[in-house]
């Protein structure tokens, strides 16, 4: 009898952050309605959707899986270059694209992810961090493929699902990018409260007792990291489309960086803190641009080094807090 | 080949000297600093700005080079090094990438994206045969005073009282502790010489590395393969290690260009493979 309550309680804390909050349905009906509500800014908005995903795709291995990378770029700029070279060369579909471009940064992931089930976090963040280097490397090196230092230019993209062409506004770019941004994030969250993603976060919180459970860590985490690649493929993807044009930036080491500051400002491990982390650090980019327009990096610097002093969960833990204390409020006055 | 391979040995001199000092914090407070190179550029512009500006010659801009790092490593040591020693690799990881960041975007501000130059003294310029093999004077002296470095660093590592009781404190910081060691305030010294050490390296690695902003961006991965492959537990470690990247990478560029930085990056990521629990295992007992 006990034992049959408490596995109902176990299911239904389980069950628990399978729901939907409000405040969740909020948040998308508010991102789709940004593209009425900002007319003029949606460049920035699918820049804020693309940086999101690529988001999203780090925290589900930093945040569920507990695997850190520095050179998660690496995905990104595999993921853009397949998207701009299949414009180029075999057609203009943009939904082709996107398959193709994820099963590309699938691949590396699949194909890679040996490489960071060895070893220590230190040694974890410089392999990442090496084969993002090497894929630069590469990069330039093919120039004839790749365009080089020039970038890859003439790619042209057909209409979406055969209907919307891009135009110089970013209309069909912002709902394009969005709505891959809301599917891809559907899945990846049916896949962090499925079976699956209970056995991540048991390998992330303790790998010897999560195998000693049962749970195959090292197939469960290649598993994790291929999925990570492709959703950072899928955010190349989406970037090289929107943009028509693929250059090395996409592979720089600034992106893996500014990655880590994306979601240290909006905190990793849940899949909200990469969407709001890329709206708090596009914003902020966007105003710090507008008076000193050189020097983001030394900002970006400033920032990775305060928050780091300050402790990385200053922010969204306080948002928690608030949030926490609302919610008593109105279980007080109720 | 044999010039070529003189040439890789003088760089290989140049990277010890920069990577020595983090394979040192590495390995004592198991720090990861990337910022390292940021201490290499302030060394190399101090050194560039005392020529120029003071007009002082080439000898006496380099002690000027160890000694500004120097300070500097000193201060933010107390400063803002000291609360992140407790934190995960990851934490200092972006800290330092967050101070390379500033350095880089700050050296950019103050003193314009250029490459920067030195007037070499005339008896340390051109090159001169011995049996066939080019000898350049400049690298030739950068070989003699890197190698006095390394053998006088390895001198003081095994034979001086501060050198056992920093590797003592390298082996097992508690215990070291217990034992009445002050690994704090020894940490603070090998720090600043450290970062000294990477002013010094930034100061000399000019003619042969160039100096622009971007350089503690550009060579970080280059330090971390020092300290990688070398191992935190000697000085002879980062020392081959050193020689051997040098080599490679001057030989590999010479060779075949077109591949550029290539042969390091994968040179690093098949050690970090092959032995991924060796390299840093003594830095985390």
């Amino acid at each position: 009898m006990r034992a049959e309550t408490f596995e109902a309680k176990v299911r239904q804390a389980l069950y628990a952050g399978r729901r939907w909050h409000p405040a969740e349905i909020a948040f998308w009906l508010i991102a789709f309605a940004a593209f009425l509500l900002f007319p003029s800014h949606l460049l920035l908005l699918n820049e804020i959707a693309i940086l999101a995903l690529f988001a999203l795709s780090l925290d589900l291995i930093l945040g569920y899986a507990g695997i850190v990378s520095l050179g998660h770029a690496a995905f990104l700029g595999m993921g853009a270059y397949a998207a701009g070279l299949f414009a180029k060369h075999v057609g203009g579909d943009p939904l082709a694209g996107l398959v193709v471009g994820m099963g590309a940064a699938g691949l590396l992931g699949l194909v890679t992810s040996p490489l960071v089930l060895r070893g220590t976090d230190l040694t974890r963040l410089m392999v990442t961090l090496g084969v993002a280097l090497i894929l630069y490397e590469l990069a330039n090196s093919f120039g004839s493929l790749t365009g080089g230092a020039d970038g890859l230019q003439g790619i042209t993209m057909g209409p979406v699902i055969g209907l919307f062409d891009f135009d110089l506004f970013g209309r069909t770019a912002y709902l394009y990018s969005l709505s891959v941004l809301f599917v891809l994030f559907l899945i990846a969250r049916r896949v962090v409260h499925s079976p699956f993603g209970l056995s991540l976060r048991a390998v992330r919180d303790n790998p010897l007792r999560a195998s000693a459970s049962g749970v195959p860590n090292a197939r469960r985490l290649a598993a994790a990291y291929t999925i990570a690649a492709a959703y950072a493929g899928a955010a190349g993807v989406l970037l090289a489309q929107t943009t028509q044009f693929v250059s090395l930036d996409v592979l720089d080491f600034h992106r893996s960086a500014d990655l880590m500051l994306v979601l240290i400002i909006g905190g990793a491990g849940y899949l909200y803190g990469g969407l709001v982390g890329a709206i708090a650090f596009k914003l902020l980019q966007d105003a710090i641009a507008t008076f000193t327009p050189q020097y983001w990096m030394f900002w970006i610097g400033l920032f990775l080094v305060l928050f780091v002093l300050g402790g990385r969960e200053i922010i969204h833990g306080g948002i928690k807090a608030v949030a926490g204390r609302f919610a008593r409020l109105g279980r007080g006055g109720a | 080949m044999l010039t070529i391979l003189f040439d890789g040995i003088a760089y290989g001199m140049v990277l010890f000297v920069l990577g020595c000092g983090l394979s040192v914090t590495m390995g004592l407070m198991n720090f990861v600093n990337l910022a390292h190179g940021a201490f290499a550029m302030l060394g190399g512009y101090v050194a560039v700005q005392a020529m120029q500006r003071l007009g002082l010659p080439f000898l006496a801009s380099l002690p000027l080079a160890f000694l500004a790092a120097a300070v500097v490593g000193i201060v933010l040591e107390r400063l803002i090094y000291r609360p992140m020693y407790a934190k995960s690799h990851l934490d200092q990881v972006m800290f330092s990438i967050g101070l390379v960041f500033m350095a880089v975007a700050g050296t950019d501000w103050l003193m314009g994206s250029t490459q920067q130059f030195i007037h070499l003294p005339a008896w340390l310029q051109g090159r001169f045969e011995i049996a066939g093999v080019g000898i350049g004077r400049y690298r030739l002296f950068v070989i003699a005073i890197c190698g006095l470095l390394a053998f006088s660093l390895q001198w003081g590592f095994t034979r001086t009282r501060f050198g056992s009781r920093l590797r003592a404190a390298v082996d097992d910081a508690r215990v070291a502790r217990g034992l009445g060691i002050p690994v704090n305030r020894l940490f603070a010294l090998t720090f600043a010489l450290g970062s000294g050490l990477a002013g010094l390296g930034g100061a000399l690695g000019i003619e042969l590395m160039g100096l622009d902003p971007s350089f503690p961006l550009k060579f970080m991965i280059y330090f971390l393969i020092v300290v990688t492959v070398g191992g935190t537990s000697s000085i002879t470690g980062p020392f081959f290690a050193a020689m051997l990247l040098g080599v490679a990478d001057v030989v590999g560029k010479y060779l075949v260009p077109q591949v550029g930085a290539f042969i390091i990056y994968a040179l690093m990521v098949v050690l970090l493979i092959t032995r991924p629990h060796g390299l840093f295992a003594r830095a985390r007992a």
